[in-house]
């Protein structure tokens, strides 16, 4: 069965990884420039999060150690698929929408100033 | 014994598909943060309300009680009912620790005029936050009753099972938690 070794090691390395996330926002939050991007940014504390996904998944969750047919991870699998398809397709659909309204703006701007001070 | 294993193993498993499904939930929330975190209104945007060392607090607490949590666990296979009970003590009060500063943060907010009803992102934030912070108050609820069920009636393996599911229950939270700490909290700093 599991052992309170593996416990230690996750709950190190999750407290290193949190301290490493906060300590590059503290740090170049708002400094990044001269750096890098803040898309590197986003990236690093995106990597950084799911690192430590993983390391709960192993340490805590012990996904690793489960036995064949691996019904928890292939349950995880279908999850993650769902969440990739519900965030990813709220984000592109959401993004198309606001990009046709910025579109139209100049028109419903034309249409809608002369109708005010007609009133 | 073979057949509690057996037993052990399906309940678990259902509990595994019901976090699973709780995933999405949570995926909903935070695509609907994602969309709306910019739509202040006017109003306090999430650079101006995060205060990061505080919530590098409400973040190390959780993860300890993510960690006693597991030493409970660990401690109920070993058959050791008073330091499950005292592993079980030691997570409630870091998850009530937790929960304080959350609620702490809330009033601040909603004193400052930054409630819920203020924009859209404040919307999202505080459902996104406050779903999160329900399901840790209804864990702590649980893991109260449980201690309750461990001190009457011992380890058995119906105890032991109950608790490798709040054992689960709470390691799903705070992996919820990471990714609140990064979209939500560290992102806004940037």
């Amino acid at each position: 069965m599991t052992k309170v070794s593996g416990y230690i090691v996750g709950f190190l390395l999750s407290i290193l990884l949190t301290l490493m996330a906060a300590g590059l926002a503290l740090q170049y939050g708002k400094s990044y420039e001269p750096l890098m991007g803040p898309g590197v940014m986003y990236a690093m504390l995106v990597v950084l999060a799911v690192l430590q996904l993983l390391v709960q998944l192993y340490f805590f969750l012990h996904l690793g150690e489960e036995k064949k047919p691996r019904w928890n991870a292939l349950a995880l699998c279908f999850a993650l698929m769902v969440v990739a398809i519900l965030v990813g397709g709220t984000l592109w659909i959401m993004h198309n929408l606001s990009h046709g309204q910025m579109a139209q703006l100049p028109f419903i701007e034309g249409a809608i100033t002369p109708q005010a001070s007609n009133d | 014994m073979n057949h509690n294993d057996h037993t052990t193993g399906k309940v678990t498993f259902g509990f595994w598909v019901y976090l699973m499904s709780d995933c999405v939930l949570f995926a909903a929330l935070f695509a609907t943060y994602a969309v709306l975190h910019t739509a202040t209104f006017g109003g306090l945007a999430a650079g101006d309300i995060v205060d990061l060392p505080y919530v590098l607090w409400e973040t190390l607490l959780l993860l300890a009680s993510s960690f006693t949590v597991g030493l409970a666990l660990l401690l109920s296979y070993k058959g050791k009912k008073g330091a499950t009970l005292i592993a079980l003590a030691a997570t409630l009060v870091l998850g009530l620790g937790f929960l304080a500063l959350e609620v702490n943060e809330f009033v601040h907010l909603i004193e400052e005029g930054a409630g819920p009803d203020r924009s859209a992102f404040l919307s999202s934030f505080f459902t996104l936050l406050g779903v999160h912070g329900a399901h840790v108050a209804g864990g702590v609820l649980w893991m109260l009753v449980l201690m309750a069920h461990v001190a009457a009636r011992g380890l058995s393996a119906g105890t032991t099972r109950k608790l490798a599911c709040l054992a689960l229950f709470w390691h799903f939270l705070d992996i919820i938690w990471i990714f609140i700490f990064t979209f939500v909290y560290l992102f806004a700093t940037i």
